[in-house]
């Protein structure tokens, strides 16, 4: 897998880009303004982490770029081309995993290939090998009920993969695990989308996640929010480092708490 | 292999349940034995209780003559028809309110309204609009349709918003949500609205009997209250209990069916 320096990234094929956005949500009630002038480009490839205190929008700017909410203001783009609806170039992993209780598990992951036409027999085909290959051959006609937390979480996934997008959302995919499943599961996934070269945005609340896994770590500010600073995340001990082994290198501690300061003075103002 | 305690307790779960049954029999025939003693100690009058024995006796006879299942099959069938059509109607019309927030919301009142309403108030209109044998179906699915919608209608509600995200975040359209999503997730929603259905639409049956009908085991019961002949309007009841409790095995047997294939278990 091919992996660009931090400062060539730009012109290394842009893949998503988000310019001026803004959006609020209306209710009879109120108006929100929950983003507001969201510059945003990421390339072919890269992985992005984005953290931010809580309801400040970050499941937002994952709809908006999976096409599921129009921005009010400003335009989002994929490969050039202005978001209208879901695309099925995108792949949007929702935090609980929501398989479907009266599929089995390859009737599960084959769930986005169906709604998306795809051909049946190859979808099943697909499906059956990435079960196979992330260690859940022998569960491909188990109920969803017979599967533990993390495994369920890998179904959703694989769901996902099936449908062949280019980029991967993850919205706080973990979130529901507890911590040592979570470290060995982000580990997973991590590798998997390396290992299928695709771009990926995770939204998460772990900062340990954001900076393990991703090239770049977006921080968002409190509502109305916007992207306040831009990580690249770089470590002396060479690239293609695991997850694991960036938890262990020397510059994660300054990223942590480099970002962790900023977090903590959006909380502070927020108060 | 089971150890010796979980046997002990699956012996006694079992046995439990075998002195569950045994005594729902015990006081069935304990309540037929008193009863056909009180008539025959002339505690009560039998010209108005009538007795087991004397039941016995009519339903033999009404059974030789062919005529007795004849009327319970004919409202077997209309209670059945009925059923279908006000779950194939109450599910179209809960699937248009799902589609159309716009039509449930317009709706909302007239639901209310209809649904409070006694359905039984209709009779005179379905007897001039149907006729004698078709008003029995318009008075059953009245009675059964409109609380078969709201069921239904609640049961797409209950389902997680974000199962249908999901489906919306692969672009799929409400046809696709509807079949892959809302009709499999509800199936324990359809069993919970069919066993009232059955109650409901046999309600609707029997009343539309009463009203117009010239056969059936409503239109028995009415005759046989008319002649004073208690035997008959009590065989009739009998064999309404029975066809209850028959209707309610099958959809039991669909509801063990049903959730074996979709995976919801109880
Ligand atoms: N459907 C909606 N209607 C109205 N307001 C909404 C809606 N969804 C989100 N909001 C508001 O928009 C803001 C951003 O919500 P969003 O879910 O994007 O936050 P988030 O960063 O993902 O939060 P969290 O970290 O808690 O998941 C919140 O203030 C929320 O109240
Ligand atoms: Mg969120």
């Amino acid at each position: 897998m091919a992996r660009r320096e931090s400062g060539t990234r730009e012109t290394n094929g842009e893949h998503i880009r988000l310019s001026g956005v803004g959006l609020s949500y209306f209710t009879p009630r109120e108006e929100t303004e929950a983003l507001r002038d969201v510059e945003l480009s990421i390339g072919k490839g890269e992985f992005i982490s984005i953290v931010g205190p809580s309801g400040c929008g970050k499941s937002t700017l994952l709809s908006l770029v999976s096409g599921m909410l129009k921005p009010t203001k400003g335009k989002v783009s994929i490969d050039g081309a202005e978001v209208t609806g879901p695309s099925a170039k995108v792949g949007y992993m929702l935090q609980h995993d929501h398989l479907f209780e009266w599929r089995d598990v390859l009737g599960n992951v084959t769930v986005g290939a169906e709604i998306r036409r795809m051909e049946k027999a190859a979808a099943k085909r697909r499906g059956a090998e990435l079960l196979e290959r992330y260690g859940l051959g022998d569960f491909i006609r188990h109920a969803p009920v017979q599967l533990s937390g993390g495994m369920r979480q890998r179904v959703a996934l694989i769901r996902t993969l099936v449908a062949e997008p280019d980029i991967l959302l993850l919205d706080e995919p973990f979130s529901a695990l507890d911590y040592q499943t979570r470290l060995t599961l982000s580990e997973e996934v991590f590798h998997i989308i390396k290992d299928q070269g695709k771009t990926a945005v995770l939204v998460t609340h772990d900062l340990s996640e954001a900076i393990s896994m991703a090239d770049r770590v977006m921080v968002m500010s409190k509502r109305p929010s916007t992207i306040s600073a831009v990580h690249n995340i770089v470590f002396d001990e060479g690239e293609g480092l695991s997850p694991w082994s960036k938890r262990q290198a020397a510059k994660y501690h300054d990223y942590f708490n480099a970002i962790w300061k900023e977090l903590d003075d959006h909380a502070v103002s927020a108060l | 292999m089971p150890s010796p305690l979980y046997e002990r307790y699956l012996r006694i779960q079992k046995r439990r349940q075998r002195l569950i049954w045994l005594t729902r029999l015990v006081l069935l025939a304990a309540f037929l034995v008193l009863w056909e003693l009180a008539a025959d100690w002339k505690w009560v009058d039998s010209m108005l209780t009538s007795k087991p024995s004397q039941l016995w006796g009519s339903f033999r006879e009404l059974a030789m003559e062919g005529s007795l299942f004849r009327h319970v099959w004919i409202s077997a069938q209309e209670t059945l028809i009925g059923i279908a059509v006000s779950m194939a109607v109450g599910t179209l019309v809960a699937m248009l309110f799902w589609w159309s927030t716009f039509a449930s919301k317009v709706l909302e009142p007239y639901m209310v309204v209809l649904n409070a309403l006694p359905k039984v108030a209709l009779g005179p209109i379905f007897f001039i609009w149907l006729g004698d044998r078709y008003s029995v179906y318009g008075m059953a699915v009245a009675i059964s349709v409109i609380v078969t919608i709201i069921m239904i209608e609640n049961g797409f509600k209950d389902i997680s918003r974000t199962k249908l995200k999901l489906m919306e975040s692969f672009g799929a359209s409400k046809l696709q949500m509807l079949r892959m999503v809302l009709l499999p997730a509800s199936v324990p929603h359809f069993i919970a609205t069919l066993k009232v259905n059955v109650g409901l639409t046999l309600v609707g049956v029997i009343m539309g009997e009463f009203l117009s009908s010239k056969a059936g085991l409503g239109y028995l019961i009415i005759y046989g209250g008319q002649v004073f002949q208690m035997n008959l309007v009590m065989v009739s009841i009998a064999m309404l209990a029975l066809l209850s409790i028959a209707l309610y095995g099958v959809v039991n047997v669909l509801e063990r069916y049903a959730r074996k294939k979709y995976h919801h278990e109880s």
